[in-house]
């Protein structure tokens, strides 16, 4: 059965180890619903966070295809219950549209979203929260005539307690046998 | 600590040099004797430095870049140290991609090193630019873009070290012309043995060995299946011991061909699509099945999902990624096949399994019967066989040789009825199924091995995609034997249409060129055969000649290779005729 799954990717900080990632989805055809790439954190580390739906047996080989690639460290698997994400929205409005009613002022309270930035012609709205949430603000806001709208890829923190500091210490003396 | 510190910058001395004579100065250090290229503008500096270490590092121009691959693979795999190829930027470092494909399908430990434009002229689409870096992303274990000389000596250690290490694999190191001329302080070169974020070779758990080493001394009808694994850890010793000790029937994959003699009395034969029937149809009848350093290829399980189910599963590999990827395992055994048999070794009980061999015997007896009396020795008025040509070629020279295959129906007549009597003496593509392998990867193995007879066969069709190699042994004198079995079709693919598309032959007619006069151009000794008759005495000319030689051998036109596991059935389905 086909599920969200959310990969945690470690990797050495060199160009290219992205594009090596990626492929091995394509080979598989697994469509990439987000990715992120950030400094986690250990220095000079970089995690990816990729979002993709497939089946838990397809996930598993590619975890391990992933893990093989020479400069990442590790790869994790989670589902939506073993982990904590968020994504952010932002919306550009026209700033006369907020002057003249108070229904998009009421709907941006109403969703604790905040306003980012007011410019005279446009402002621009924040929302962080699940994708139906950044999505549902969106359906909200659209009829009042949103300029443009962007959402973030997901980040994510996983629940188990054991830090990535302690698998990479693992791997490195692996690494040295 | 203060003397430390100073005694170690005094052993650093540096030299200061170009880019491209650090990077020769790397390869020697690195050992490399013998590497494969071909020159080009944007490796030119390269060859310069070569021109000035010409008696410590031999270069082999081959006639096409993917000779060039080819030979360093057929090099690696007889000598087991990493093949190494040059070549320059674009049109050189695309057609390397077959070959870096084959290796990396192959696990064949191979360093392509390619020039590449000048740093500032990256992406500006100059001539003879291409993103190989991009392009060989898929086919490679690792790659790198190097752009400043004082990087090149780092890039290289860990490209030879990866690319040896756990499971080998090929690796591409792209440097551009600038770095090549540059002109930097160089410290004394430095192996690579550690890369943080690299674990090539797994600790072995005990727990698994134990669980493993329990199976096989429970197993009534066990079976080891051994393929590449065991030749890439030099496992000659401690796999032979466990096949002894374990009494264990021992089939093998085309990759792990000549891990152990042919004439053993437990290798019981060839696995997978024209393997043998024996081991295939027992497959789906052992109790353990013990898959040592192989990858449970398509080629070798037919349908997965009827493959071994009866079976418990041990596997022992290298590569997490191929646990579970294709066959589940009920006990993983992860680390260097070498290591896991050793410590298995001292765990397993010694042990026969008469009735069980038995079993092989009845079905070899129906094998034989049905197939291969007939290709050995086809009745007077048939064609010639490739098998009885394979048998007059084994019987010669004692199993003794190194063969080399291309792919075809050859290759699997070659491997079926040659009978390998020593260690690392199968080269062929394997994974990638190369046609045109051949003909490089033996001067590339008998540059490996030059006191070794080197025996390449190849098929009609395969010996034209690189023929071009000729020129190679024409100007190197390296004594390769060329054995051409010429059934005037692209053999192999006329078989499928004969026996899956109502035989309806599309394509695969050889319209073929006069090889004798071909191998006269290059200066190398020829004969063709169309009689029996003459078949034995023209081979012990063609092992007795000295240097290179070209026997064409014209073979029955439409003989097809059983047995034969058609694409989609289940190995207990091999078909006899
Ligand atoms: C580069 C490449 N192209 C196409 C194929 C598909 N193919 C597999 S076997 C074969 C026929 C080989 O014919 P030949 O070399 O004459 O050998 P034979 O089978 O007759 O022994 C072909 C075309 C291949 N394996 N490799």
């Amino acid at each position: 059965m086909k599920e969200q799954f959310t990969l945690s990717i470690y990797t050495e900080n060199l160009i290219g180890i992205l594009h090596r990632v990626t492929t091995i989805f394509t080979r598989r055809h697994i469509n990439i619903e987000s990715i992120t790439a950030s400094e986690s954190e250990v220095k000079d580390i970089h995690r990816y966070t990729i979002v993709v739906s497939s089946t838990e047996d397809k996930i598993k080989k590619i975890v391990k295809q992933i893990e093989k690639q020479v400069d990442v460290f590790k790869a994790f698997y989670h589902k939506n219950d073993g982990i904590v994400y968020q994504e952010m929205a932002l919306y550009k409005m026209p700033t006369k549209l907020l002057s003249q009613t108070k229904e998009v002022e009421y709907i941006v309270r109403k969703h604790h979203a905040r306003l980012l930035a007011v410019e005279p012609d446009f402002t621009i709205i924040e929302k962080t929260g699940f994708k139906e949430e950044t999505q549902e603000l969106f359906e909200q806001l659209k009829p009042h005539g949103i300029l443009e709208f962007v959402r973030s890829g997901r980040i994510s923190i996983s629940k188990p307690m054991k830090e990535f500091q302690e698998y990479f210490t693992e791997v490195e003396e692996a690494s040295r046998m | 600590m203060e003397e430390v510190a100073t005694k170690s910058q005094k052993t650093k001395a540096k030299t200061t040099m170009s880019g491209a004579a650090a990077l020769v100065n790397c390869l020697i250090r690195e050992g490399v004797e013998t590497l494969f290229g071909y020159p080009g503008g944007a490796i030119m500096p390269v060859y310069d430095a070569l021109f000035d270490q010409k008696d410590k590092i031999k270069h082999i121009m081959t006639r096409h870049e993917q000779g060039a691959t080819h030979a360093a693979q057929g090099f690696a795999r007889v000598s087991g140290k990493v093949g190494v190829c040059l070549a320059t930027s674009g049109p050189g470092a695309t057609n390397l991609i077959t070959g870096l494909a084959d290796a990396q399908l192959d696990s064949t430990p191979m360093v392509c090193i390619t020039g590449q434009v000048p740093g500032k002229m990256i992406g500006s689409d100059a001539f003879q630019e291409t993103d190989i870096v991009s392009i060989s992303m898929a086919v490679t274990k690792w790659n790198i873009q190097v752009t400043k000389a004082k990087d090149i000596p780092n890039a290289v250690a860990k490209a030879f070290f990866i690319a040896r290490s756990g499971k080998p694999g090929p690796v591409l190191v792209d440097i551009t012309k600038d770095a090549q001329f540059e002109v930097a302080d160089f410290e004394e070169y430095e192996t690579c043995d550690q890369i943080r974020s690299y674990v090539p070779n797994p600790k072995l758990s005990e727990k698994a060995l134990d669980d493993a080493a329990k199976l096989i001394n429970s197993a009534k009808k066990p079976l080891i299946l051994f393929g590449h694994g065991v030749l890439l850890s030099n496992a000659k010793k401690e796999f032979q011991e466990f096949v002894e000790k374990t009494g264990i029937p021992a089939a093998w994959t085309i990759m792990g061909l000549s891990a152990l003699p042919t004439s053993h009395p437990l290798n019981v034969g060839m696995l997978g699509m024209h393997g043998n029937y024996a081991p295939n149809i027992l497959t789906n009848e052992c109790d353990v099945l013990i898959a040592v350093g192989m990858r449970f290829d398509d080629r070798v399980t037919g349908d997965v999902s009827r493959y071994a189910k009866q079976a418990k599963v041990i596997h022992l590999e290298i590569d997490p990624a191929e646990i579970n990827k294709n066959v589940e395992a009920d006990v993983p055994v992860l680390g260097n096949c070498k290591e896991s048999l050793a410590a298995l070794l001292n765990k397993v009980n010694k042990k026969k399994h008469d009735e069980w061999l038995t079993r092989f015997k009845e079905l070899n007896a129906q094998e034989e019967e049905k197939v291969i009396k007939n290709e050995l020795n086809p009745q007077a008025d048939e064609p010639m066989s490739m098998g009885e040509v394979i048998k007059h070629i084994s019987n010669i020279s004692r199993g003794n040789a190194i063969i080399v295959t291309d792919v075809g129906q050859h290759q699997m007549v070659a491997q079926r009825y040659y009978k390998y009597a020593n260690w690392k003496s199968n080269v062929t593509s394997g994974g990638l199924g190369t046609m045109g392998f051949a003909l490089p990867a033996a001067i590339g193995a008998k540059f490996a091995a030059p006191h070794r007879q080197v025996i390449a066969v190849i098929g009609d069709g395969g010996f034209q995609m690189t023929i071009q190699e000729l020129g190679v042994i024409f100007e190197t004198k390296v004594d390769v034997k060329i054995l051409l079995l010429n059934n005037e079709f692209l053999g192999m693919v006329r078989q499928w249409q004969d026996m899956f598309f109502e035989k309806r032959y599309s394509s695969v007619d050889m319209v073929n060129p006069d090889f004798q006069m071909i191998a006269k151009g290059y200066g190398i000794a020829s004969e063709k055969v169309t009689e029996r008759e003459k078949l034995e005495d023209s081979i012990h000319r063609f092992l007795n000649h000295e240097g290179s030689y070209l026997l064409e051998v014209m073979v029955g036109k439409e003989n097809n290779i059983f047995p034969m596991i058609p694409t989609g059935a289940s190995v207990s389905e091999i078909r006899l005729e």
